[in-house]
């Protein structure tokens, strides 16, 4: 039997790790090959570890492991001509491009009275501007063979609503809603869908670190004592969900199975939105 | 490879054609037995037949052609005991209870001064009432299950006001209140609660309405609230299917008190 994307060819961002590589590895097992990127390096005012070459080239290995090919760039989604570089290349090497995943982003904590202004235009760079960049160098791609395609911007809960705290990381989220919404109706008429996915809390290392416990549970930040704030927040009785619950949820909209399926801001957040 | 669904067992109201009718055959495709129920008899007040006896059976045998078991059994969703009678049978036979699309509904056209009472009634009764007693009738068979996912059926119109069809409109958004509230309810049995909105999809129901195209033509500015952003009139009930089959399925496990439209870009517009 046919994988469900089976021929097509994805474009990932933030590919070396956590979502992203489980996108990478969803859809590959499905059938697609991949264009993956990574920044691969630290950005300052992150305060996590952020993944490395050898995470990208764990993606690389994984994926060809399931027989399927992947080229794969450490490009800066900041910087539209590394990532047009980036994807320019993959298309040459794997023929079409199909699919765009605009998922690479970070983290980070600050009240926004307090914040420097360094953190603040990090975040929108990243996971605002990063996210419009990403579109702007694949969508000539799917533009070019005529046969649409189908585009996930990764949102979050905080795309969709306030959290003190971290008003960057949640005016960066809300961007990408209007953004997702803007280009579905730009881009209908060729026949390529745009849909936003929003998860609640993923069990990834931008999320389980300290920075993040710290947020949550000044006084006892560890993963245990976060686990009960977590799953507080949400409807389901689970602390958080897996890096595969937001692939299985990608892999569904960017399939023909849901071919009329546009303008979505699909939550995968353990009902955390209707509570 | 196993199904999707594998090993599921799933309730599926409005079954005799249409949507409902794709809901069960792709749900069956993917290795899930069916409840099936329709054929409440005409409404004097619905301009198009219901579903009958003998496409209930064609349903039937389409599941039936796929190596799935069926239980279908002619029942009004209006009709409290009689849904919870078949649910019953069904699980008794089939063994237990997985998924649950609350699917069937009706819809007529008109303005808003030529609503009588009867098709306000009529319209609520079946599309939110007979909902509501799907729910019923099903869940404690999903928690004695350990869980389950609920598909209910709204519409863009559950989203948006749309002319001319006010009691519809009104259903569809009642819809949208019980599936968040029941989601939030049944949350720690593991149910997930989820409403799936079409635009206007290609069955005997939305063929058969009629009438609307007079009534914009009284006011052009209205025309454009039907259409869809994506460059197609209407979806096919495989489009829902494939929506439901997602929902129902493993897949979204963690899915709950989601509004998904199918709807070519409809609602975004």
């Amino acid at each position: 039997m046919p994988g469900r994307v089976e021929g097509k060819v994805a474009f990932v961002t933030g590919a070396a790790r956590g979502q992203g590589r489980s996108h990478a590895i969803r859809l590959a097992q499905e059938g697609a090959d991949i264009i993956a990127v990574d920044l691969c390096r630290q950005i300052d005012t992150v305060p996590y570890g952020m993944s490395t070459p050898d995470d990208l080239a764990e993606t690389v290995k994984e994926v060809e492991a399931l027989d399927r090919r992947i080229v794969a760039h450490e490009a800066d989604v900041r910087d539209g001509a590394a990532l047009k570089a980036a994807v320019d290349d993959g298309v040459a090497r794997l023929g079409r491009l199909d699919i765009v995943l605009g998922n690479a982003g970070i983290f980070s904590t600050a009240n926004a009275h307090e914040m420097d202004e360094q953190t603040w235009r990090d975040m929108i760079d990243v996971n605002l501007t990063g996210v419009w960049q990403t579109c702007k160098a694949a969508i000539p791609h799917l533009l070019a063979h005529g046969d649409g395609g189908a585009i996930v911007l990764t949102s979050s809960t905080a795309g969709l609503k306030g959290f003190p705290g971290f008003a960057h990381y949640v005016s960066a989220k809300h961007g990408v809603v209007g953004l997702m919404r803007t280009l579905a109706l730009e881009l209908a008429p060729h026949r390529i869908r745009v849909n936003s996915v929003h998860p609640t809390t993923v069990d990834t290392d931008m999320v389980q670190n300290d920075t993040l416990y710290r947020l949550f549970n000044p006084d006892l930040p560890t993963r245990d004592a976060f686990r009960e704030v977590s799953g507080e927040m949400q409807a389901l009785p689970i602390p958080w969900v897996e890096p595969e619950d937001i692939s299985n949820a990608i892999l569904w909209l960017v399939s023909d199975d849901a071919r009329y399926v546009t303008g979505v801001t699909l939550p995968v957040d353990a009902g955390f939105g209707v509570k | 490879m196993a199904g999707r669904v594998e090993g599921k067992v799933a309730f599926i109201t409005g079954a005799a054609r249409g949507q409902g009718r794709s809901h069960a055959v792709r749900l069956a495709e993917e290795g899930a037995d069916i409840i099936a129920v329709d054929v409440p008899g005409d409404y004097g007040t619905v301009s198009y037949p219901m579903g009958t006896q003998a496409e209930l059976e064609q349903t039937a045998k389409a599941v039936e052609a796929l190596d799935r078991r069926i239980v279908a059994r002619a029942a009004d969703i209006r009709d409290a005991a009689a849904l919870k009678s078949v649910v019953d049978d069904g699980v008794a036979e089939l063994g237990r209870l997985d998924i649950v699309c609350a699917n069937a509904g009706i819809c007529t056209v008109q303005s808003w001064d030529e609503v009588t009472s009867q098709v306000w009634q009529d319209t609520l009764d079946t599309n939110l009432t007979g909902m509501w007693n799907t729910c019923v009738a099903a869940i404690p068979h999903l928690i004695a299950s350990g869980g389950g996912s609920i598909i209910a059926t709204s519409s863009t119109a559950g989203i948006k006001g749309l002319p001319f069809l006010a009691p519809y409109v009104a259903a569809k958004h009642g819809v949208v209140g019980v599936a968040r509230s029941l989601a939030n309810e049944l949350a720690q049995h593991h149910i997930r609660v989820n409403t799936v909105h079409p635009t206007g999809v290609e069955t005997p129901m939305a063929t058969g309405l009629g009438g609307l195209e007079p009534l914009l033509n009284r006011d052009p500015n209205l025309g454009p609230i039907f259409m869809n952003t994506y460059p197609v009139e209407m979806v096919d009930p495989v489009d829902i299917s494939n929506a439901v089959l997602w929902l129902a399925s493993d897949e979204s496990r963690y899915v709950t008190g989601l509004e998904l439209t199918v709807d070519a870009g409809n609602t975004i517009r």
